[in-house]
């Protein structure tokens, strides 16, 4: 990939998806702060997958190792 | 509340967690977000939806600012994650628009086919290329600013541009169009 490459590339792009700073409207419809209270008072919505996949992965590994049950409840 | 006159006792009480300095951050910061994550994203509805989740992000993470750095860099670097997970879970191929923007100096050597067959080849980037590629080359935004929004280095920034156009070249081809 060249540099004229990248020059022919670019014309190409920006004729295609202009860049928003050459668009008239780039600012939001409307005051957003509304919103942000609300999502505030929200809080987190619901619980990442990754939590999930944990806990499934602590009961497996308590299932498969009962005797590891003390040894979690202590370092809780 | 006490008032809230200096730009870094605004910054100071934020990162204590008090909401008014928070508001105080949204109101002046919010069209620049929003900007950043619509030259992202494209879509005015999902910039609006981004710039508050990105502002959560923020209000969720007060207590790890350091007012001694940059605001705005650190919304910056928020809002690319938040516009990241965004285009992840867009379908792959966005639906594009029948009526693209049209240009400020349209270049009558570019048809309307090529615009559309070329915006089409750039959405089916990964979402990571694509948005190195629309900082880099749409939005002319430096490299370096790049790098310290999306938390790589600029040499990164240049591979992923790269890796872009390569696939880009790629896609047009199979759209049956010689870049």
């Amino acid at each position: 990939m060249t540099t004229h490459d990248e020059e022919h590339f670019k014309r190409l792009l920006k004729q295609s998806l202009p860049p928003i700073s050459t668009q008239p409207r780039a600012d939001p419809d409307r005051d957003l702060w509304p919103a942000m209270l609300r999502r505030l008072e929200q809080g987190s919505v619901g619980v990442p997958w990754f939590d999930w996949a944990l806990l499934a992965a602590v009961v497996v590994w308590l299932a498969l190792f009962p005797s590891a049950i003390p040894v979690l409840l202590y370092h809780l | 509340m006490a008032a809230l006159e200096q730009p870094s006792d605004v910054l100071q009480q934020f990162s204590r967690g008090d909401l008014d300095a928070f508001e105080a951050l949204f109101r002046e910061h919010q069209g620049e977000v929003y900007r950043w994550i619509l030259r992202m994203v494209r879509d005015p509805a999902a910039a609006e939806d981004l710039t508050v989740e990105t502002f959560w992000r923020i209000h969720r993470a007060h207590a790890r600012f350091d007012p001694g750095r940059s605001f705005e860099a650190w919304a910056r670097r928020i809002a690319c994650n938040a516009a990241l997970d965004h285009l992840r879970s867009a379908p792959k191929e966005t639906e594009l628009p029948d009526d693209l923007p049209q240009p400020l100096q349209p270049d009558p050597g570019i048809s309307q086919e090529v615009r559309r067959k070329t915006a089409h080849a750039f959405g089916r980037l990964p979402p990571k290329l694509r948005i190195a590629a629309t900082l880099a080359l749409i939005e002319e935004r430096p490299h370096k600013e790049i790098a310290e929004a999306l938390g790589i280095s600029t040499g990164a920034v240049k591979l992923r541009v790269f890796r872009a156009l390569r696939l880009l070249r790629k896609n047009l081809r199979q759209q049956g169009m010689e870049p």
